[in-house]
Formats: structure tokens, C-alpha cells, sequence
């Protein structure tokens, strides 16, 4: 697509279909050699509007994380996962309490709805 | 050379204030705040509001508030800027008046900030509990973080992992504060904090208790600019704005490349070039403490000490009275109050330690004070570097 083309699709609008039929979906930029996320309309470290979509593995580490005690609900942690293919999310770590969850997990994919039903890229600790 | 357009000590401040602070009276508008404290920054200053001709104001309460305080004080400003870009805009906007009044595009510059999201809050019920309540990011909200806190705490985090930086060393920040906030009478905070409460305390966002989270009050500030010529006739001891630097990585924190390196590497790194000083030189350091990790950050970004290392700089006392260090003078944002954004708060108390008028808290012998603004999660950073005559 170039610049000049009306754009077709919302990024995020792809995004969010890919993520309702199972695939967490990420931009590739051929230019810059890296990938891109969250979706947009160009790369950042090039301007390029040349961008391939691709599917990750859905595999990554626990950069970081903070973890969250509500009064009503199970404990759960907040974390921001680098995956295997170059980019960073933030999710939430599902199926565990936040007392097992420690930087440098290693996780995968888990799309589930959120609350307001639509499907969103949760992810639970690797082999658990 | 750094910031070529605009020149160390020929802009300088000459009013400060502050608006009534904490919970203030029912019914108080966010603009009143905003005029109170702009009318008693231009008394102290010694000037009419009618010579005001450059407006800048920002706020989260207040849409176009430059122009809404042209409107509220009659004034016809040649130059105003309303622009919005989180809790450090008001140390962003020194460096545009700076510009502004080198250029000729106003000769008296008004920034001014008001806020009653404490009261707000306790007054409403659902929206208006949350002053700038975020709407649904299919990137953030799903996955249940509380912002800002969680954004700062993963920051802490991530610190903690990579540099063995302790709860209690968070801790040490907010008990540091708290001793400032006790030596100041408008501080929120009027009792004593330990580290074993700040470390019992509930659990926000993990590492963070409520102590390690700033308060939510009412209030507001403004200081006043003119260029260094009208200031030397004025009848407030003039604070030149040596240095000023501004820096930003990102806007939402999963867009933040390293969590333990923010732009106020660059922001300070400008600041003191322009300033000619290097951090040794400064006497003390205000700063915006919206979470305890933001101390430690930011004094290991502006070069106070290595990267890692602030942990156990803020310990031992160093940036409490009587410590190495004054950080945090008036008792931040931690326990002197903050009024939804606290960087025009910033500039004030550095105003004043300059002047040598801070009472029980005064610092011996400023000359050079820091007032570093952050805004966002992390986001925006702006660092002014402010003296008193002999630097000059």
C-alpha cells in the first residue's frame, strides 16, 4: 500500500479479526527489518507504509509485571511479554495466581474474550 | 550547542504561588484554583494582571485553559499556549516562555494550573470519581491494569529485577518525603510515615502500597516570567531560568523501550548543558515523586548517581532533611499534595528555595535548584534548572 492510497482497513480493525479467528497477528516492516506493534498505518523507524502482516508464535518472556490483589476476585498479574518475534505486548497472565508469575517466565498464547466479549491475546506460563 | 535560540539567565521568575491546597471549599472550580494562584503569583511579583500578555495553562479538568483563563481574567494575551502533555507540561512551558519573551511574543508570562480532583472525586459517583478516566484500549484494558499505578509499578519492577533494588529502598523515598511534607504547614500529610508502614500498608499494584502512590488534593500554582532586564526592578529576588531540556519515549508503557531508562536522560542532559552545571552543582532537586520509583529514576537519569545505584542513594536518609541531597523539599507528591498534575508545584518550591523563604525546610545556601516535571506513565520529561543571582 502506499502513502497516497486511501487506506482499506484499519490496522487495529485487522488486528482485532485475526485475534476473533485464533491468530495473534503482527506487522512485519520489510524496510526497517523489525517487527511492529501495537498495528498502525506505517513503521515507525522508517515511515515506510510498506508493512507485512504476519502471525506470531505466540511465545515470548515476561519482560516485566505487576501484580494486583483485588478483595473480590483472584489475584492475577499484569505483565508485559517481549515475544520470540521482536515485539511487546502487555496481557495478563490467566490460569495462575500472581504469586507464580515472575519476570522472565516464559508464556503462550491464550486468546480469550474479555469482558466485553471480545477475543483478546491473554497468555498462561509455558508447560504449566 | 543546546537550545541555540533561546539564552541562559535573561528570562526569569519573579512570582510564585500557590492556590489554596488539600480539599478546598465546596464548589470550587478548577479555574477558580487557576485564577487564585495566578493573581497571587502576579502580587508577589508586584505586577498588574493587566500587563499580563502571555497565557500559558494546562490542565486535565480544564479544555483550552489558557483561553479559558484569557477569559476568566479579561486579559488579551499576544501569546498563549493551553497544550497539554501530562504533569510536566508546566516545567515544558518555562522553556516557551523563555522563547517567547526572547522573541518578543510577550514580555509578562503567566503559567498557571488549577485542579479540584480531590474534591471531584469525593463528590461524584461513577465517571466523575476518575478525572481523566481512560476509555476502552483493546491494548490495556482487557488485561486489568490500574492506571497510572500499575504502568509505574511495572517500571519498579522491572528496576527491582535488573538492579537489585529493594521494597525497602522504594520505601525510604516515601518515609524521606514524609519528613520534608512535616516541616512544611500546607502539606497534606501532618503525621510521621516508617518504612514497616510504608511496607504494610495494601497492596496497589505490586510493588507498590497506597505510601508509594502520590496523594490525590486539590490545588494549583502559577509563576509569573519576565526577561531578566524587567526583573532586576522588580521587588522579588529574581530566579533565572539557567537551563531548560525536554524529552519523551513513548506514551503508553508498552511502548516504552526500557523501563529503567527514561527520557529525562535527555531532558537533563539538555538542561544542565544549556545551564552550564552538571548535577554536582545543584543545591536541591525538586522532582516529580507521582511514585516512589520516579525518585529513583530520575535522580540516577539527571547523573545524581549511576544507573541502578538509586536504591541505595535515597537510603540512609541521603534525600531527607539533613541528608547529602534536599529532594523534595515541600514533601511532593507523596505527602505535600498533588493536585491531579503537580509539576507547576515543582516550580514554586524551587522558586522558593532559591529565594531562601522555605522556613524549617529552607536548604542552606541555594544556588542552583531543579524542578523536573514527568507526565504521562513515564511518558514526558522536562527538567528546568533555576538560580539565584551569583550564577549569574
Amino acid at each position: 500500500m502506499g502513502l497516497d492510497d486511501r487506506i482499506a482497513e484499519a490496522p487495529m480493525a485487522h488486528y482485532q479479526k485475526r485475534l476473533e479467528a485464533g491468530e495473534l497477528a503482527y506487522q512485519f516492516s520489510p524496510k526497517a527489518g523489525r517487527a511492529i506493534f501495537y498495528p498502525r498505518i506505517a513503521c515507525p523507524y522508517t515511515g515506510s507504509t510498506n508493512l507485512e502482516w504476519r502471525k506470531s508464535s505466540g511465545r515470548g518472556t515476561i519482560y516485566t509485571l505487576t501484580k494486583l490483589f483485588p478483595s473480590n476476585a483472584r489475584s492475577y498479574a499484569v505483565a508485559l511479554v517481549d515475544m520470540l518475534e521482536g515485539f511487546r505486548l502487555m496481557t495478563r497472565i490467566v490460569d495462575a495466581t500472581a504469586e507464580d508469575v515472575e519476570i522472565g517466565a516464559r508464556v503462550a498464547l491464550a486468546i480469550r474474550p474479555g469482558e466485553n466479549g471480545d477475543a483478546c491475546p491473554f497468555f498462561v506460563l509455558e508447560g504449566k | 550547542m543546546v537550545n541555540p535560540g533561546i539564552n541562559r539567565g535573561k528570562v526569569a521568575i519573579v512570582g510564585a504561588a500557590e492556590s489554596d491546597l488539600g480539599e478546598v471549599t465546596p464548589g470550587l472550580t478548577p479555574m477558580d484554583l487557576m485564577a487564585q494562584a495566578s493573581l497571587r503569583a502576579l502580587d508577589d511579583a508586584g505586577i498588574s494582571v493587566r500587563e499580563v500578555d502571555g497565557i500559558f495553562a494546562s490542565g486535565v479538568q480544564t479544555r483550552m485553559a489558557g483561553v479559558h483563563l484569557a477569559e476568566y481574567l479579561k486579559i488579551s494575551p499576544r501569546y498563549h499556549n493551553g497544550s497539554f502533555s501530562g504533569g510536566s507540561v508546566f516545567e515544558t512551558m518555562v522553556g516557551d516562555a523563555v522563547a517567547a519573551i526572547q522573541a518578543g511574543l510577550c514580555s509578562v508570562a503567566l503559567i498557571a494550573y488549577g485542579s479540584t480532583q480531590r474534591s471531584a472525586s469525593m463528590a461524584g459517583s461513577g465517571p466523575a470519581r476518575l478525572i481523566g478516566i481512560r476509555t476502552y484500549d483493546p491494548l490495556i484494558t482487557p488485561f486489568g491494569p490500574r492506571m497510572p499505578m500499575s504502568s509505574y509499578a511495572m517500571a519498579a519492577s522491572r528496576h527491582m529485577y535488573e538492579f537489585g533494588t529493594t521494597r525497602e529502598q522504594l520505601a525510604e523515598v516515601a518515609v524521606s518525603a514524609r519528613k520534608w511534607a512535616l516541616k512544611n504547614p500546607v502539606a497534606w500529610e501532618k503525621e510521621p510515615l516508617s518504612v514497616d508502614e510504608v511496607l504494610g500498608a495494601r497492596i496497589i499494584s505490586s510493588p507498590f502500597t497506597k505510601f508509594d502512590c502520590c496523594l490525590v488534593t486539590d490545588g494549583g500554582g502559577a509563576v509569573v516570567l519576565v526577561s531578566a532586564e524587567r526583573a532586576a526592578s522588580l521587588r522579588r529576588k529574581p530566579v533565572y531560568v539557567l537551563g531548560v531540556g525536554d524529552g519523551v519515549t513513548h506514551y503508553e508503557i508498552h511502548s516504552m523501550d526500557d523501563l529503567t531508562r527514561t527520557a529525562t536522560i535527555q531532558s537533563s542532559t539538555n538542561a544542565f548543558a544549556m545551564a552550564g552545571i552538571t548535577a554536582s552543582d545543584v543545591d536541591v532537586v525538586e522532582l516529580y515523586d507521582a511514585f516512589t520509583i520516579n525518585t529513583i529514576l530520575f535522580l540516577e537519569d539527571m547523573g545524581f548517581c549511576a544507573k541502578g545505584e538509586g536504591g541505595a542513594f535515597v537510603s540512609e536518609g541521603r534525600i531527607a532533611p539533613g541528608g547529602t541531597l534536599p529532594v523534595n523539599t515541600n514533601g511532593g507528591g507523596l505527602s505535600y499534595g498533588h493536585p491531579g498534575m503537580y509539576g507547576l508545584q515543582l516550580l514554586v518550591e524551587a522558586v522558593r528555595q532559591v529565594r531562601g523563604e522555605c522556613g524549617e525546610r529552607q536548604v542552606a545556601d541555594v544556588n542552583i535548584a531543579v524542578a523536573h516535571g514527568n507526565g504521562g506513565t513515564l511518558s514526558s520529561q522536562s527538567t528546568v534548572v533555576l538560580g539565584g543571582a551569583d550564577t549569574l
